[in-house]
């Protein structure tokens, strides 16, 4: 993640610009194998290493809650220029203000938690 | 060995995050960053307010680990592996900050106007940073999901649903950088 400079605020900046192919790169070639790799798991039933079926629960099927939430998420993403993932790394490589991302990232998690079924999902 | 101390190019960066998901399924588990923000405030206690994180957390204890591991993986990666870490972004980009007064653009990993200690002695800063997890955070339960478990999980698994959440991560990103972020710098 740091070494790929996907944890970059310049990065998530920059790819929301349409300046440079990194991010694109990253996420497109990460999902090309991984649609890959899950297609050659259903197609010849592999295994975990626990000898049982690898299975993948669908998403729960919808679209106001991956529409709205997806917006917010954006516009968070955009702001603060890491997701969850990379806010992660961030405090290993030592930015300790992302430690307030955290902390603010956890409370709007509660915060959903809390109004959760009043929200349209 | 050179290659290790420069930023590694997207078609190492990619891969390894596939290799990642396969490893996570190989292993019976999911590729979802965001579960854990959920996992952290059942062990502050949040199951108490609503039962929405009533849930045993001990469960979630290997991916409690994957974000240990990406805090330890940032660790090294900057203490060992490399020597400068200034993000050559597009001179176009580093112009364009530079009008938006972060000067920092070209030369530091993370701006230095929103990310070092003495930035911090600015209230706007902090709530830019608070407001920002607090979107992230909400967005991502909202949702199902981050970058990892949509993006990449639920696109690999070709779920329509993660297709929708994907666009309006985008459509929100790209208001928040075009329309908001101007006004907001």
């Amino acid at each position: 993640m740091y070494k790929s400079e996907a944890a970059s605020w310049f990065r998530i900046y920059e790819m929301f610009q349409f300046k440079s192919f990194h991010m694109y790169g990253i996420i497109g070639s990460a999902l090309a194998l991984g649609i890959l790799m899950i297609q050659l798991i259903k197609r010849y039933k592999i295994k975990s290493a626990f000898g049982e079926p690898i299975e993948i629960p669908d998403k729960a099927k919808s679209f106001y809650r991956y529409a709205y939430g997806g917006i917010i998420f954006g516009l968070g993403w955009g702001l603060a220029g890491a997701c969850p993932g990379p806010i992660f790394t961030l405090i290993g490589a030592g930015f300790y203000p992302i430690l307030i991302v955290l902390f603010f990232a956890v409370l709007g998690t509660w915060v959903y938690g809390l109004i959760a079924d009043k929200l349209p999902h | 060995m050179e290659w290790i101390y420069n930023p590694w190019p997207w078609y190492i960066g990619g891969p390894m995050i596939a290799l990642v998901l396969f490893l996570l399924l190989f292993f019976g588990k999911s590729f979802g960053m965001s579960s854990n923000l959920r996992t952290l405030c059942t062990i502050c206690g949040a199951g108490k307010t609503t039962a929405f994180f009533n849930f045993d957390w001990k469960k979630q204890q290997w991916n409690l680990l994957v974000s240990l591991g990406a805090i330890i993986g940032g660790a090294l990666a900057t203490q060992y592996m490399t020597s400068d870490d200034a993000v050559a972004i597009h001179p176009d980009t580093v112009t364009k900050l530079k009008e938006l007064q972060i000067e920092s653009a070209g030369t530091a990993y993370l701006p230095t106007e929103l990310f070092s200690l003495e930035a911090l002695m600015d209230p706007k800063v902090i709530l830019v940073l608070a407001v920002g997890g607090f979107l992230v955070g909400f967005g991502a339960r909202y949702a199902g999901g981050c970058t990892s478990g949509h993006a990449i999980s639920g696109l690999s698994n070709l779920q329509l649903v993660s297709l929708y959440a994907v666009i309006g991560f985008f459509i929100g990103g790209l208001f928040m950088n075009h329309l908001l972020l101007p006004y907001i710098l």
